[in-house]
C-alpha cells in the first residue's frame, strides 16, 4: 500500500504553512472589504477550517482509492460537491452567529460566488497534487517490484545455467573410480579428489560470481583430467595461453561447458582418437577464448553444432553483458570452432 | 558348455570392470570387447556370442543403432549411466539392464536373469520391440543407419529422397544410390516428420523438399518429379494428401 502524503512530515509543513498563507490572506482581504478584526477572523477560521477538513478527506479518500485514467472526471464532480458542501456549512455557521448583522449577511451573499471559485480552486489543487502523488507512488512501487522480479529471475537463471552438470558424466565417472578401485586404487583416489574438487567447483557461491583466467583454467584443468581418464587415449587436450593474461576476468564455470560441448562433439562423433584444444588471447579489451574439436561433417547436422551447453553460455553472456554477439561457431573442413568472447571492464 | 560374451563400451574402465566382474562365472567367456558400435558388429558377426553387454551412449552410432544392423542379435544385457529414454524404454519391455556404476551383486543377478529366460525366444522378440520403440527419439529418429556390405553408413533424415518397400526391406534412395533397411514402410512413416515426408502410395514415401513438380500418369494416378530426375509413382489415395501438405 503507498502511504499517504499526510504521513511525510515534510508534506504536514507544507501543508501548515500553506494553511496559514491561505487563513491570514482571508482575513486581510476580509479587512480590505471594511469587515471588522474579530469578524474577519471568525469568517476566515471557520471557511478554512472547514476547507482544511475537506483536503484532508479528499486525499485519504484518494488513498483507498484512485480513479482510473479514463475516470479523472469523477475528479471534478467531487471537488464540485464538496465545495458546495463547505460554502454551505460555512453560510450556515456563519449566519447563525452573525444573524443580527444584517450588513454582514448581504456581503457573504454577494461574495459566496468568489469564495465557491476559491475554495473549489484551492480544492482542485489538493486533489491534482494527490493524484500526482499516488501516481508516483504507485510508478516506482511497481519498477521497484519489476526491478526484483527481474533480478530474482536472472539470478535463478543463473544458478540453474551454472548447475548444468550433466548426470552422464557425474556417473560415468563413479563408473571409472569403481573399475579403478580394484586395479589401481591409488589412481581411484586421486579421482575421487578430483572428483569432489570439481563438484565444490560448480557449487560456490555468488560472490565467487567472477573469477580469474588462472583459476578458470585450473577448475577446467580438473575436469580434462576425468575426461581424460575416461576417455583414455581417445582424449587428448591442449591448453594454450600466455601468462600475462592470468589475472583477465571471467564469469565463474564459463569455459567448462564449452569444454564439454567439445568433447562431446568430438568424441561421439568420430571413433577416432580426438584432439581438442583451448587458446585465450587478449583482443583490444576482450579476452578471446577459442575452442577447437574434430567432428563428422558427412554425419553431422548443422544444428548439432550449437548443443545445449554452447546456448546456456550464450544466454549466460547475455544476461550478463546484453550482447548477443559474444558466441560464435565456425565449421571448417572437420574441424569445428567455437569462439567466445569476454569483454574486460 | 561355456557362454561366449562380448563387452562393447566406448569406455576403457567401463569395459575393465565387466571383464572384472565376468571373472567369477568360469563358463563365462569374454570373446571380444570392443569400443564403439562399428567393432562390435563386426565382432558380433564374427563371433556369434550368446550374450553381448552393451553401453548405450557410443562415438557414431549408439548400442539401439547397432543392435538394429545386427539379423539376429544375441541376448543383450545394458550397461547406461544415464539415459531417461532408453530407461523409459527398458521398463516398459520389461528389459533387464545396468545402471553404472552396479556392484558384483547387481552384476550377478543380470547373469542370472539372462540365464533364465535363455531357452525361451522372448529375448529377440523384446529387443526388436525394443528397437522400433527407441527410434522413434533422438537422435535415431534424425537419421538412418544402415549396413552396406561391411561399411556402416550414417545418413541424415534430410538427405533421403524417397523410400521405397522392397518385401521385408525397405529401400533407402539418396544421392548416392539407394541403401536397404530392415524396417517397414509403416515403421518410416511412424517415425518420420509428417511435414516433411509425405506417403504418396502403398509402396513410397517421398521427402516433400525433393518434389519439384507433379504430373498426371494414366488414368486416375499421379508421378512425382523429384530433384533428382527420379518419377516417383502417387496413389489415387496419395495425391489428395501431398496435394493438402504441399497447398497446390
Amino acid at each position: 500500500m503507498s502511504t499517504s502524503p499526510l504521513s511525510v512530515t515534510r508534506f504536514r509543513v507544507i501543508f501548515s504553512i500553506c494553511w496559514l498563507i491561505i487563513f491570514v490572506d482571508h482575513i486581510v482581504l476580509l479587512r480590505w472589504f471594511g469587515l471588522s478584526w474579530s469578524i474577519a477572523i471568525v469568517d476566515g477560521a471557520i471557511n478554512d477550517a472547514l476547507l482544511i477538513l475537506a483536503c484532508f478527506l479528499v486525499i485519504m479518500m484518494l488513498h483507498y482509492y484512485l480513479p482510473q485514467k479514463e475516470k479523472y472526471f469523477h475528479l471534478l464532480t467531487w471537488c464540485l460537491l464538496i465545495t458546495v458542501i463547505v460554502i454551505l456549512i460555512t453560510k450556515v455557521i456563519l449566519k447563525t452567529i452573525y444573524a443580527s448583522n444584517d450588513e454582514y449577511i448581504v456581503f457573504f451573499n454577494r461574495s459566496i460566488w468568489v469564495r465557491s471559485s476559491l475554495d473549489f480552486l484551492l480544492l482542485g489543487c489538493v486533489i491534482l497534487i494527490s493524484v500526482i502523488w499516488y501516481n508516483w507512488q504507485e510508478q516506482s512501487e511497481h519498477e521497484t517490484r519489476k526491478q526484483d522480479a527481474e533480478k530474482l529471475s536472472k539470478e535463478a537463471e543463473l544458478f540453474k545455467l551454472r548447475q548444468q552438470l550433466q548426470p552422464h558424466f557425474l556417473f560415468n565417472s563413479l563408473n571409472s573410480i569403481n573399475a579403478l578401485i580394484g586395479s589401481r586404487p591409488q589412481e581411484a583416489r586421486k579421482m575421487v579428489q578430483q572428483l569432489s574438487d570439481f563438484l565444490r567447483g560448480t557449487i560456490k557461491k555468488e560472490e565467487h560470481q567472477w573469477v580469474t583466467l588462472k583459476e578458470e583454467l585450473q577448475y577446467l584443468q580438473l575436469y580434462l583430467d576425468i575426461e581424460k581418464v575416461r576417455f583414455g587415449h581417445r582424449l587428448a587436450t591442449s591448453i594454450e595461453y600466455d601468462g600475462s593474461l592470468d589475472e583477465l576476468k571471467l564469469p565463474a564455470l564459463l569455459l567448462q561447458p564449452i569444454m564439454e560441448n567439445a568433447i562431446k562433439f568430438g568424441l561421439y562423433d568420430t571413433v577416432d582418437e580426438i584432439e581438442i584444444s583451448l587458446k585465450a588471447v587478449k583482443e583490444e579489451n576482450n579476452l578471446v577464448i577459442t575452442v577447437t574439436n574434430p567432428f563428422d561433417p558427412e554425419t553431422s547436422t548443422p544444428r548439432q553444432g550449437t548443443g545445449f551447453g554452447l546456448q546456456s553460455v550464450q544466454r549466460r553472456l547475455y544476461l550478463l553483458f546484453a550482447r548477443t554477439d559474444l558466441v560464435s561457431t565456425e565449421a571448417k573442413e572437420n574441424i569445428f570452432t567455437t569462439t567466445i568472447k569476454i569483454p574486460q571492464a | 558348455m561355456s557362454s561366449k560374451v562380448i563387452i562393447i563400451d566406448d569406455e576403457p574402465l567401463a569395459r575393465s570392470i565387466v571383464i572384472e566382474y565376468i571373472q567369477n562365472f568360469p563358463d563365462l567367456v569374454v570373446s571380444q570387447v570392443c569400443s564403439n558400435g562399428y567393432e562390435g558388429v563386426k565382432a558380433i558377426q564374427q563371433y556369434k556370442p550368446d550374450l553381448i553387454i552393451l553401453d548405450i551412449q557410443m562415438p557414431k552410432i549408439n548400442g539401439f543403432e547397432m543392435l538394429e544392423l545386427i539379423e539376429n542379435p544375441p541376448a543383450v544385457i545394458f550397461a547406461t549411466a544415464f539415459d531417461e529414454y532408453a530407461i523409459k524404454a527398458f521398463e516398459a519391455h520389461a528389459i533387464d539392464y545396468l545402471l553404472k556404476p552396479f556392484n558384483q551383486d547387481r552384476f550377478e543377478k543380470a547373469i542370472k536373469k539372462w540365464r533364465e529366460q535363455k531357452n525361451g525366444s522372448a529375448g529377440e522378440k523384446q529387443t526388436k520391440q525394443l528397437l522400433d520403440d527407441v527410434s522413434l527419439t533422438a537422435p535415431q529418429n534424425q537419421r538412418i543407419v544402415i549396413k552396406d556390405g561391411s561399411k556402416i553408413k550414417i545418413i541424415p533424415i534430410q538427405d533421403v529422397h524417397y523410400l521405397e518397400a522392397a518385401d521385408d526391406f525397405v529401400k533407402v534412395f539418396t544421392k548416392e544410390g539407394y541403401f536397404l533397411k530392415n524396417k517397414t514402410m509403416s515403421h518410416f512413416e511412424q517415425v518420420l516428420d509428417p511435414s516433411q515426408f509425405v506417403r504418396s502410395h502403398r509402396s513410397y514415401i517421398i521427402n516433400l523438399q525433393q518434389i519439384t513438380r507433379i504430373d498426371p500418369y494414366e488414368k486416375d494416378n499421379h508421378v512425382a518429379i523429384l530433384r533428382s530426375g527420379a518419377k516417383v509413382p502417387v496413389s489415387r489415395t496419395g495425391y489428395p494428401k501431398l496435394k493438402a501438405i504441399l497447398g497446390l
